[in-house]
């Protein structure tokens, strides 16, 4: 079993948490109900989840730019993720994860990390040296 | 990233703290991309409507304005959420208005001016070719790279803000002619013609692309589109990819020859009936009660305007079916002045200003009015609005307001 995945250098604070994993995308205003912290949108395969606190683990980032306010909102009310792992961030998920100092990294050397990383899975995501350790 | 001398005095607080948090927002997300240095822009176009805002949001832009910074290039504004002249009636609340207020404030403390628009570019300054800017709002960004051959990456409102108050952005993603070539080839079968067709058609070239780093390159069309089949196309694409740049063989300004853009090499994919009907399909409820039909997203330009008053001209909603018309200010006073807000509402619409339908709590609204059946001819609403709640259905301009007249969703 792999010890760590390395990816490339991301934006935020190192963080520990659990992992909730879907081969699925992400927006903020598509797919969420901010005010109950859950996935809203009945086609995602996330759907009625709870995203608090969790470490999301998705493919890439889809639609408008809202997100990038929304993480910051998200996280200043405590309701948000600790950290995204994509396949592939998009711009607006990175700038949001800014403000937000939420930990986010994107492009994973060993493959698809929505199927390198499970659900349940303890991680630490480590943004500034671009790598996720496996604690489990 | 390599800084120049007057980055390194931003970075430094020389500019103040409100440049300073600027900067340094911009290298965390240079580092993330790979940009080397920063690129000068000459406009900013910030998507920052209350609901995503929130308080923190709000309360966060409030205190960079009390810094008494200014922005330094011109720098415009995405929809608003609330329509100040119009929001009880919507089911909008006073605290919802309040948040809305204060953001106007700060915002016009720091220079920027409230167009409050995501059609800049058929109504304010379109970019000019090679132009490097840093433009919000998905539908934005998309046009000004693909149509005008401006440079923009998508900028969340933060970014386009940080971009304000620096007068550059990292240069990375699309302000590099290497992001800009294809990467994906298709080829259209029927050339669309009602603005809903050209949604269609990009929802579907966007969910086949897929990621924001693919470009497509479509081969097939023949007749040139009008801005507003553009409008709905590229904001489609991107809503249902995330993608922010299309190339149309000897359309648009960069694929005058499919060798151009590097397209030469591609394998093509066809773009089939089947796929657009797939994609529809979740979309159809011939038959249903509509609650609301919702003209928006991106906002109507004069001749969607004209058109829709036409098409209402002397007829007359049904009693339990809303209609909700999203336009800019720019817009909206041309639109006064030929009689055409006068049809929209004596057929029972209500014209909203400066707001666009998705982007003023649309959870809250339709719950305070019990609307669930929207109907739109915005193939980028319908993919919004299912995580707002609503059941969200597709329709052309005509059959929208036949719908509306009826009370029923009709072909």
């Amino acid at each position: 079993m792999r010890k760590e995945l390395k990816c490339h250098v991301g934006i935020g604070p190192e963080v520990r948490g659990v992992a909730l994993v879907a081969d699925d995308n992400f927006s903020a205003r598509y797919d969420l109900d901010r005010i109950n912290g859950v996935f809203s949108r009945p086609q995602h395969k996330l759907y009625g989840k709870s995203y608090k606190d969790v470490i999301l683990v998705l493919n890439t980032a889809k639609g408008g730019v809202a997100t990038a306010w929304m993480l910051y909102e998200m996280a200043s009310r405590e309701i948000a993720p600790k950290a995204i792992l994509f396949n592939n961030a998009n711009t607006i998920l990175a700038q949001g994860a800014a403000l937000a100092k939420m930990a986010m990294v994107d492009r994973f050397e060993d493959g698809d990390v929505t199927k390198l990383v499970k659900t349940g899975d303890h991680l630490i995501v480590c943004p500034d040296e671009g790598k996720v350790v496996f604690v489990n | 990233m390599h800084l120049n001398n007057e980055e390194n005095a931003m970075l430094a607080g020389d500019f103040g703290p409100a440049v300073k948090w600027a900067l340094e927002h911009q290298l965390q997300v240079g580092r993330m991309f790979d940009a080397k240095d920063m690129v000068a822009v000459s406009q900013s176009h910030m998507m920052a409507d209350p609901e995503s805002l929130g308080e923190a949001g709000v309360a966060f832009t409030e205190k960079l304005a009390e810094t008494n910074t200014r922005v330094c290039i011109p720098m415009i504004t995405d929809p608003r959420g609330v329509d100040l002249e119009y929001y009880k009636p919507i089911g909008q609340t006073e605290s919802m208005a309040v948040l809305e207020r204060r953001f106007i404030a700060a915002c016009k403390k720091m220079g920027i001016t409230m167009t409050n628009t995501c059609i800049n570019y058929q109504t304010i300054m379109p970019p000019v070719f090679g132009d490097h800017v840093a433009f919000g709002d998905t539908g934005v960004v998309i046009y000004s790279n693909s149509v005008c051959g401006a440079r923009s990456n998508f900028e969340g409102g933060p970014s386009a803000l940080a971009a304000g108050l620096t007068g550059r952005t990292p240069r990375y993603g699309l302000h590099l002619d290497s992001n800009r070539r294809s990467t994906k080839r298709y080829q259209v079968a029927e050339e669309p013609n009602d603005l809903m067709d050209w949604g269609l058609l990009g929802a579907t070239i966007g969910r086949m692309a897929g990621s924001y780093w693919e470009v497509p390159v479509i081969e097939g069309i023949e007749k040139v589109p009008s801005s507003d089949q553009l409008k709905h196309f590229g904001a489609a694409m991107a809503s249902y990819g995330s993608v922010p740049l299309f190339h149309i063989v000897g359309i648009t300004p960069e694929c005058n020859k499919l060798e151009d853009v590097g397209g030469l090499s591609l394998g093509v994919k066809k773009i089939t009936d089947e796929a657009i009907r797939n994609l529809k399909e979740p979309f159809t409820a011939v038959g249903d009660p509509v609650d609301v039909v919702v003209f928006a997203a991106p906002q109507l330009s004069i001749i969607e305007m004209s058109k829709l008053a036409e098409l209402c001209n002397g007829r007359e909603r049904a009693a339990k079916t809303d209609v909700i018309v999203c336009t800019s200010a720019q817009v909206y006073a041309d639109a006064v002045s030929m009689g055409y807000v006068a049809k929209i509402e004596t057929f029972g619409g209500q014209v909203l200003v400066g707001t666009c339908f998705y982007q003023q709590y649309a959870r809250e609204i339709g719950e305070s009015n019990g609307w669930k059946r929207l109907l739109s001819n915005s193939a980028k609403i319908v993919n919004i609005l299912g995580g707002y709640g609503y059941q969200p259905s597709l329709a052309t301009m005509e059959a929208c307001i036949a719908s509306a007249e009826k009370g029923i969703i009709v072909k």
